[in-house]
């Protein structure tokens, strides 16, 4: 070894020796600070480290930390936590020991933000701050039968209104609350129904992923409803495949589902058919069935995932009702009504959700519904024969009707990203619609090409603060008027997942068909409402309480002639309340309703009480799931205090009230109990359910003969409805496999 | 040719020092994870990792059990907000996600994905059970011999109602069939997900 060498290789043990020298000797250095947020509330948990290096802690529950480190020189101290934008500091680490304050921004997130809620409940588990119901709670509400609409009137701002169907939201009349199935609207959403008993929705719960139930203030997408809409968004590709039976006391319906093995697409059918005879055999019913209800529903459905991930949905539904009743004849007591009805309805949605790219999104739904009804009343005597009395006003309730309702309607909605989770939402619709009517052999048909533009924008100022800001122009061709309605609503964060909000819009709503038949020669009906809303959030519990005004114009007036005179407003408060952490193992709400409302509209001689108004509702569900024997108790008890009844007689040419009154208070105890089984192969479900529990006597309104000289009490057709049923399933799952055939 | 030597020297002495740093980074990670008692010294354990896996940017283990400490955190503060928790975890994940997607990641999906559920069960199965199971059908794919694939499943099952295709017979089966994997799994590395065995057992016993 040369004597070069030998230097050189002193050199490098040197050199050695100097790396591990500062590597021990190295005096550390101690790193103190806070981790706040912009507001200076302390962010616990932060994780704080120096980049690049592994020296670093986590914040403690006051914000604070504190390590050690060897590292030297110019440094990055980095302090992040989830939720808010990660903040650096250039430091220079020298012999002293350093402190720091982080202030760190929060970020706007879809998670964090405030939504914007006023006036709206949305079910399903999209967006936590505003879930309220969840399409499982409407299969689980006591007394509900799975119907929708029933569960939904037990949330404040709907009417337990019994004799007909339909919402009837803050003061507004049923026909002014509408319902939309992935964008576009459902023309008829409940079977056909004979006046003073209600019928249920067309739709079964579970092909619903979410459902927001809005009482005013909503969004500029939606239209033609004065006072709600009910929003329905359809599930995507379920989760498995399978195959169900069901047999109860009223039905039989048997399908079945498909899911692809990539899950990519799938395909189901489903058939049902409901025959009340022998219900009616055991149950008396207090009206006279000489064709004893028989439904008949088909559906279909195909869906599938598009290559960019977007989504094809196509659902369709057929159904078939016949029935025919016998009631009294209010204006001579030896006489009967025999009312039938026989209705088909063929509705179908297809739907396209796709994304295009560069933040754009695309939703398209395109609709056809067709829905044909006979109607006739004849007048019989005891013998059920035809009979004519030769008094008019018994005579003219002769009628024959048939009726047509189509609708096809196509929608487009854009979305564009902004900065940040902001986004910017236009489109259009046309919906066509054609109705035809042939009333004792005299025919009359309505065609209205209508259409519409709207824009909206949802705007995050910050984590705290949104607005909803978004405007509609509709024209409709048959009244030949086109309208613009202005929509605004704001969310504001109060505090840890409390809010409140704040909704204003105008409505329109073009008059129904009934008053169109008799002429076109009208404008929009309008509403303005006002709501302000208070949230408070957490994961199980919600409290929510909301004020609102509601202004009506231009209502439908019948007489002296028809035009739209009418006026009305709306004012209330309401009240809910969910928990599901008090009492273990039960969930349940509440919800209180206080409505002031009236108004002057068809045949009111002035501005009234409307007769599907009550000024007090309340509703009370509870859910308990007893998990040692498999089996829900379903509890729902609802109240509500007298409606108004008027009897409007006319005299000369006006209207006046020949006799007023409240009905008695509503009462209902709904319950229902489900069992969850296993036999042989399939998963079962027992599912047991009755209304009105306690009998409680149910008076909805009276009906007056031609003289006013009798009245009779409008109640339901039977005080109570018994249900058992069995639901069995089975999945054809190929997890299921995979799992035997490992094991 | 000197110089070369020192500067192929140095090199190498600093290649050796950084994946020295990261192993007994490493090491002292999975010992603090070991040894935390409480949920606060998982979440101090995670933290470590996170700060080794910011530090190195391109192996998925140590955001991996940073996502994991973060979890198990959940669960041993009864008090804890399950779906903050989630929330953080699924984040740590998604890092871990994006350089390695395997049965562990999946696995670990999947224990999320259970956790949100029980805040609020009955609401939540169909959402949060779904995704669940396609984690889980997706760590099984990835690995039909990862032990931990069958002892999540098994604990999953374990409370699912009989009446449902659960119970204390299949979570049997599972953990059996769990513990029989331990016995010949090898981990890639030491650092590799091992854990797991103890928790097999447990269920074993449980289901007895």
């Amino acid at each position: 070894m040369s004597h070069q060498n030998k230097n050189e290789m002193k050199k490098l043990t040197l050199l050695a020796l100097l790396v591990l020298l500062t590597t021990l000797v190295n005096a550390q250095v101690k790193i103190t600070g806070t981790v706040k947020d912009a507001k200076g509330h302390v962010i616990p948990g932060a994780n704080v480290a120096i980049r690049g290096s592994y020296d670093g802690t986590t914040a403690d529950s006051s914000g604070m930390f504190s390590f050690k480190t060897t590292e030297k020189g110019d440094q990055v101290l980095v302090a992040s936590s989830i939720g808010y934008k990660t903040a650096e500091q250039a430091i220079r680490i020298e012999k002293a020991d350093l402190s720091f304050l982080f202030a760190l921004k929060e970020e706007v997130s879809e998670l964090k933000a405030v939504t914007v809620t006023a006036g709206s409940f949305e079910a399903g588990d999209k967006k936590r701050a505003a879930t309220v119901l969840s399409s499982l709670d409407i299969l689980t509400t006591g007394g509900a039968n799975a119907d929708i609409t029933a569960v939904v009137k037990t949330l404040p701002g709907a009417q337990q209104v019994g004799e007909q169907e339909g919402l009837f939201v803050r003061g507004g009349a049923g026909y002014e609350a509408k319902q939309f199935i992935d964008g576009t609207l459902v023309n008829n959403p409940f079977q056909a129904s004979v006046p003073d008993i209600a019928s249920r929705g067309r739709f079964s719960p579970s092909i619903f992923k979410g459902t927001i139930f809005s009482t005013g203030g909503y969004s500029a997408l939606y239209g033609q409803a004065l006072s709600s809409a009910l929003i329905m968004e359809s599930i995507d590709i379920p989760d498995r495949s399978e195959a169900t039976v069901s047999l109860s006391t009223v039905f039989v319906g048997a399908g079945m589902q498909k899911v692809a093995e990539d899950k990519k697409s799938s395909w189901g059918v489903n058939y049902g058919y409901t025959n009340l005879i022998p219900y009616f055999a055991v149950v008396k019913q207090k009206p006279d069935y000489f064709r004893i209800p028989q439904f008949h529903s088909a559906d279909g459905n195909f869906r599938f995932k598009t290559k960019k991930g977007g989504m094809v949905k196509y659902y369709t539904t057929f159904g078939a009702s016949d029935l025919g009743l016998r009631r009294e004849n209010i204006n001579d007591a030896l006489l009967k009504n025999a009312f039938g009805l026989r209705n088909t309805n063929w509705y179908n949605n297809l739907s396209l959700r796709e994304s295009l790219g560069n933040g754009w999104k695309l939703n398209l739904g395109l609709s056809y519904s067709t829905d044909h009804s006979k109607l006739q009343n004849q007048i019989q005597d005891q013998n059920n024969n035809p009979y004519t009395s030769g008094m008019v006003w018994i005579d003219s309730t002769n009628f024959n009707l048939t009726t047509r309702a189509d609708l096809s309607q196509v929608k487009a909605v854009f979305d564009k990203r902004l900065s940040g989770i902001s986004v910017i939402r236009f489109g259009g619709e046309y919906m066509y619609f054609y109705n035809t009517n042939l009333y004792n052999g005299y025919k009359s048909s309505l065609t209205d090409h209508f259409k519409s533009l709207f824009s909206e924008a949802d705007l995050y100022i910050t984590n705290d603060l949104a607005a909803k800001v978004g405007a509609r122009f509709e024209h409709s061709s048959l009244i030949n008027k086109a309208n613009i309605a202005p929509r605004l609503s704001l969310g504001y964060k109060t505090g840890k997942g409390a809010q409140m909000g704040l909704a204003y819009g105008i409505f329109y709503q073009k008059p129904e068909n009934s008053y169109l038949y008799a002429t076109t020669n009208f404008g929009y009906t309008k509403a303005t409402h006002y709501i302000l809303n208070y949230i408070k959030n957490t994961t199980l519990q919600t409290f929510r309480a909301e004020v609102f005004y509601k202004k009506y114009e231009d209502l439908v007036k019948t007489f002296p002639t028809y035009n739209n005179a009418g006026t009305g407003d709306a004012k209330g408060v309401e009240f809910y309340w969910r928990d599901k952490k008090t009492f273990k193992g039960l969930d349940y709400w509440i919800s209180y309703s206080y409505l002031d409302t009236k108004r002057d509209y068809l045949n009111y001689p002035r501005e009234l009480q409307p007769g599907f108004a009550a000024n007090h509702t309340a509703s009370l569900v509870l859910k308990k799931f007893v998990n040692s024997i498999n089996t829900g108790f379903n509890f729902t008890y609802s109240f509500a205090t007298g409606r108004p009844y008027y009897n409007l007689v006319k005299n000369g040419n006006q209207y006046n009230i020949a006799d007023e009154g409240k009905t008695i208070n509503y009462n209902n105890l709904g319950f229902s109990m489900n069992y969850l089984t296993k036999m042989g192969k399939a998963y079962a479900v027992v599912v047991a359910s009755v209304t009105n529990v306690l009998d409680s006597k149910q008076i909805f309104g009276y009906n007056y003969s031609y003289n006013g000289a009798r009245k009779e009490a409008i109640q339901p057709p039977a005080p109570q409805f018994f249900f058992v049923g069995l639901f069995l399933s089975w999945g054809v799952d190929r997890r299921d496999d995979a799992i035997n055939n490992n094991l | 040719m000197k110089h070369l030597l020192v500067i192929v020297s140095v090199f190498f002495a600093v290649q050796l020092a950084a994946q020295s740093r990261y192993e007994s980074g490493m090491q002292k990670g999975l010992e603090q994870l070991k040894e935390a008692k409480t949920a606060d010294d998982m979440i101090a354990a995670s933290g470590f990792f996170e700060r080794i896996a910011d530090a190195e940017k391109d192996k998925w283990l140590p955001y991996y059990y940073a996502a994991y400490a973060n979890h198990i955190s959940g669960w041993m503060n009864a008090k804890a907000d399950k779906d903050k928790v989630s929330e953080k975890t699924k984040d740590l994940l998604g890092k871990a996600e994006a350089i390695e997607r395997n049965s562990d990641t999946y696995c670990l999906r999947q224990m999320v994905a259970v956790m949100q559920m029980t805040v609020d069960p009955m609401a939540r199965y169909q959402s949060y059970g779904a995704e669940a199971a396609n984690a889980l059908a997706s760590a099984k794919k990835a690995d039909p011999a990862n032990p931990r694939v069958y002892l999540i499943e098994g604990q999953y099952m374990k409370n699912v109602p009989e009446a449902f295709g659960g119970g204390k017979a299949v979570a049997k089966k599972l953990a059996e069939k769990s513990l029989e994997l331990f016995a010949t799994a090898k981990p890639a590395s030491p650092f590799h997900p091992s854990w797991g065995k103890d928790q097999a057992e447990q269920l074993l016993a449980a289901c007895q």
